[in-house]
């Protein structure tokens, strides 16, 4: 099979700069986002994927002006998520040159509005964000909840249901992100990414945890993701683009080079 | 000399703008106007969602005469993207059947649901992501692109052209070879994102804006 397993630099943008937050304190500035974004596209990155954590809404507007500037230059898939509520927020940032939007929280409040979402700009450009919980206690068969505000409050929806909820309703890919895994560098939560890479058609992208290059490996060959995000182990010059590819090819996956 | 991208309303346009705008000093423009793509010097034609509402905006938007008009005359250099690839078939299985523009003998067929490869692993539909594009027959638009190239992709249907000539690319997916690149004249047209393919995608668009055919 020669179609590629992906890496996604992932860059969460707080006003207008690129932050990382372990387990979403401590959090380190990693610089411009455009200039971020250039580098990756160098280095051989697949797509990059803009999350815009700002809290105050008036920096709204920069987030929009970022992501035209990126587009402007970087010539590889761009998704950007983070407050998209409405369509009228997703034409904003296609106008601005995104090519898929990741809908997080306005899908658990609201999931006919991924159904909306997809017959209006089609399942190509909506990428459906889960955050995950492990719920169940160690021995007991595992179970996952699906999670909002940062993973700070429980919703009760089973994570494998709702990854097939939101396929039905429209989902072309889903981004799954472990919150007990995310900042831990302890590598990705692999029961669940495996469970729901197993339960849908459509491509998986593992993020939260992810450490060392054996993570990304393991995120593809045991997760079963299509795509593997990570953001500080590339942002901070531990590892380029370059060397993770090479390293999941010498384990046999195969990449773009 | 101005180069038109097609807007009939279908999916996100910018993208390729800003891309062709990067690999030309010509200009671009977005137009849904007739008299602009008569008097543009290249048309792209795009697409992207689902054929019958592709098909149904171009007729909604009178646009289907002029696109007729222009193939005919094969006076102007064509790229066709995605679903604007498709297009350019008689028609597609997609939407239980639709007519299309008849431009190349051939149909769109779609990825069976339960696509596997052959180790029996289960395969994505859509095919998303970046696979490699074999040039089945040599063409002015892979000038400075390596055969077996990686291209960016996100379909599930693909184009199978009937003449062998009109074949200029090709990419295998879970036992099936879909032409993924076609063209005859001074029509080209890609399955694939160029616009999305990073440095052979542009080179790609840069071969389009600089071709003679």
């Amino acid at each position: 099979m020669a179609l590629a397993k992906r890496i996604i630099p992932c860059l969460d943008v707080d006003a207008g700069r690129v932050v990382k937050g372990v387990n979403f304190v401590g959090i380190r500035d990693a610089g411009d986002p455009v200039e971020v974004a250039k580098r990756y596209n160098q280095q051989g990155a697949d797509e990059i994927t803009f999350l815009d954590i700002t809290a105050s809404h008036e920096d709204r507007g920069t987030t929009v002006e970022m992501v035209e500037r990126i587009a402007g230059e970087v010539f590889i898939p761009l998704t950007v998520g983070g407050g998209i509520r409405t369509c009228d927020d997703i034409r904003t940032m296609l106008n601005a040159g995104a090519d898929k939007v990741s809908i997080n929280t306005a899908a658990v409040t609201n999931p006919d509005f991924v159904h909306e979402a997809a017959e209006r700009f089609g399942s190509q450009c909506i990428v459906v964000a889960i955050d995950a919980k492990r719920v169940s206690a160690e021995g007991e068969p595992p179970r996952w909840e699906i999670f909002t505000h940062g993973g700070r409050k429980p919703t009760g929806l089973d994570a494998v249901e709702w990854a097939s909820k939101m396929v039905e309703l429209g989902a072309g890919e889903l981004l799954l992100t472990s919150m007990d895994r995310d900042g831990t560098k302890a590598g990705f939560d692999l029961g669940v990414t495996h469970a729901i890479a197993d339960a849908v058609s459509v491509p998986i992208i593992a993020s939260g945890g992810v450490g060392h290059l054996d993570h990304l490996v393991a995120g593809v060959k045991e997760g079963g993701a299509d795509a593997v995000l990570a953001a500080s182990i590339f942002h901070f010059g531990e590892y380029t683009i370059p060397d993770a590819k090479r390293y999941m090819v010498e384990q046999g996956i195969e990449m773009r080079l | 000399m101005t180069i038109a991208v097609i807007d009939y309303g279908m999916g996100n346009l910018h993208s390729v703008a800003k891309a062709l705008e990067h690999v030309t000093h010509e200009n671009v423009v977005i137009t849904d106007d007739s008299r602009s793509i008569r008097g543009a010097s290249r048309l792209v034609l795009p697409g992207q969602g689902a054929i019958r509402d592709c098909m149904g905006e171009l007729q909604r938007n009178d646009l289907q005469g002029v696109v007729h008009e222009v193939l005919r005359a094969q006076a102007k250099p064509l790229l066709g993207i995605c679903v604007g690839q498709q297009m350019l078939m008689e028609e597609s299985e997609e939407n239980g059947g639709v007519v299309c523009l008849s431009h190349l003998p051939g149909r769109v067929r779609h990825f069976e649901r339960d696509l596997r490869d052959t180790q029996g692993q289960r395969l994505k539909v859509p095919h998303m992501g970046w696979n490699r594009v074999t040039q089945h027959h040599p063409h002015p638009l892979w000038a400075g692109i390596d055969d077996d190239a990686r291209f960016y992709f996100v379909h599930s249907y693909y184009v199978e052209a009937q003449e062998d000539s009109d074949i200029f690319g090709t990419t295998e997916y879970g036992g099936h070879t879909a032409h993924v690149a076609t063209g005859r004249g001074p029509v080209f047209a890609v399955q694939f994102h160029p616009e999305k393919s990073a440095r052979d995608g542009l080179r790609l668009l840069e071969n389009f804006v600089t071709w003679t055919p």
